[in-house]
């Protein structure tokens, strides 16, 4: 099996029934599958709440591992449209020409260094390092600091042996409580000292609420970008010929990230919690159940998507729910999204072929669907142009 | 040449002229204020909503399917509302006014 191909994990499921149960810590959920039913129900805020506990509208539920609510993410209108126009202005920096050109310093000069070392483990010696070194530039603190992350690991909650892992999240929650009080003591103008400096309802805001931005910072975007990233150079190292195409073409850079992004989803799904009961495709939503929007099904719904299962870089009409859909989209995608682009850009500027020497893949386990989300390991051969 | 007029929520009028393109992206290269273009132009993120003027609305080929249903769920929507992603600037478009709907 080639190394790029993501098959359509939910087809069979989505086509005939459009829902399917998955036992998650005894806290059921029913995954919604039809790109439809996904995006009326992301857009219905009323009837399916984000405000749960904090980490059950997380598949799997975080609720054992964490107390801190992640903000604007677990919050409801009206509340979270007053958190998101707080942080909108932050997360929109990377469109700023000073903050593309360090991202392009960035990955230059990583793929500069592992262009200089023969076979590499693409994870953990490009994918991390750019992902957490990217991380700097959005949280506006000192490029060394990414070091710190990168010994982390690839996961920042999951263990060898476990999806979640309570001691490994709470390196995570510790390191965010030091470096808040560090900027209480020394303001400076990071990301921590402008939340804590924000208001919210007229008053400034809590160190837990600063927290819970923080969280939803480091969290939501470690392993989908650093999955995104590993996929992009898997599927370039079986399609040599779009290395060029990309490289010729920089208009073409702009539909293939949307196209990467839609068929590599690399968040699968994101729950909500029943506040009004509600048929779907069905299924009947009963209050205080969970459902989940099913980011990678409807991303392959054949009713709107021609030719899913293909990558067409020059995709015109795309519109992939991969970043989400409605208020909760995702608060991130302007960073992804400018990373994406810098990292074709710069990529196939620089790389002519990449072989590809071990990959162990990474299977999501949904119950009765086994998805491929990414890579536990790809070993390759980057040559230089 | 195309004569195209933005008014931003703010009632800011900014008068642009093009020959090529999309209406959202002669707006985003000279930062219309409500016009992100986050996708870039492919009709999944409905950052580039537009109300036209009634009397160009006519002008233009309809929407497709997808476009209206990402219509469908965006704030602020009218019976003039589109995607400006969606809007190829053209002769045809000449003196068109639009107004940023978010």
């Amino acid at each position: 099996m080639s190394a790029s191909n993501f098959s359509d994990a939910f087809k069979d499921t989505r086509e005939a029934k459009g829902t399917c149960p998955f036992n998650d810590q005894n806290d059921p959920v029913t995954m919604l599958l039809r790109f439809k039913d996904v995006r009326k129900t992301a857009h219905n805020t009323k009837g399916f709440s984000s405000a749960a506990k904090p980490g059950r509208i997380v598949v799997p539920s975080e609720v054992n591992i964490r107390d801190t609510r992640q903000i604007p993410f677990e919050v409801d209108p009206p509340e979270h449209t007053e958190y998101r126009a707080l942080v909108e202005d932050w997360f929109k920096r990377p469109l700023d020409p000073d903050y593309e050109n360090k991202l392009t310093q960035i990955v230059e000069a990583e793929i500069e260094r592992v262009l200089q070392k023969g076979s590499i483990e693409a994870i953990s010696e490009l994918s991390l390092p750019i992902q957490s070194k990217a991380l700097t530039l959005l949280l506006n603190i000192p490029l060394t600091e990414a070091q710190t992350w990168i010994s982390w690991g690839t996961h920042v909650f999951r263990s060898e042996d476990s999806d979640l892992d309570a001691d490994k999240a709470s390196i995570l929650y510790d390191y965010i409580d030091a470096e808040i009080d560090k900027a209480i003591a020394a303001p400076d103008d990071s990301l921590y000292s402008v939340l804590l400096n924000s208001e919210y309802q007229g008053r400034k805001m809590t160190k837990e609420e600063v927290k819970g931005v923080l969280i939803l910072t480091f969290a939501g975007g470690r392993d989908t970008v650093i999955n995104y990233l590993t996929n992009t150079i898997a599927y370039l190292a079986e399609h040599p010929e779009a290395i060029e195409k990309l490289n010729d073409n920089p208009a073409l850079v702009n539909t293939a990230i949307e196209e990467f992004v839609r068929y590599f989803s690399p968040l699968t799904h994101m729950g909500r919690v029943v506040k009004e009961e509600k048929e779907i495709s069905g299924h009947v939503a009963k209050e205080d159940t969970r459902v989940s929007l099913c980011w990678a099904s409807a991303n392959r719904d054949e009713s709107v998507f021609e030719n899913p299962n293909e990558i067409v870089l020059d995709r015109k009409m795309n519109p992939h729910v991969a970043f989400g859909f409605g208020a909760h989209k995702c608060l991130g995608a302007t960073h992804a999204r400018q990373l994406m682009k810098v990292f074709l850009r710069v990529f196939t500027e620089k790389v002519s072929t990449i072989d590809i020497i071990d990959a162990a893949e990474n299977i999501e386990d949904w119950g009765a669907h086994k998805r491929k989300v990414g890579f536990n390991e790809l070993t390759i051969k980057l040559n230089a142009k | 040449m195309a004569k195209i007029t933005y008014i931003t929520k703010a009632g800011e009028e900014i008068q642009l002229e093009a020959s090529s393109g999309s209406l959202m992206e002669l707006a985003v290269k000279h930062k219309v204020a409500g016009i992100d273009g986050d996708c870039g132009g492919v009709c999944s993120c409905a950052t580039c909503h537009v109300h036209v003027a009634p009397e160009f609305y006519q002008k233009l080929e309809a929407p497709t399917e997808i476009e209206s249903d990402m219509l469908e769920f965006d704030d602020n929507v009218t019976e003039y509302s589109r995607l400006c992603c969606q809007i190829p600037i053209s002769e045809a478009i000449d003196g068109i006014t639009v107004n940023v709907a978010n």
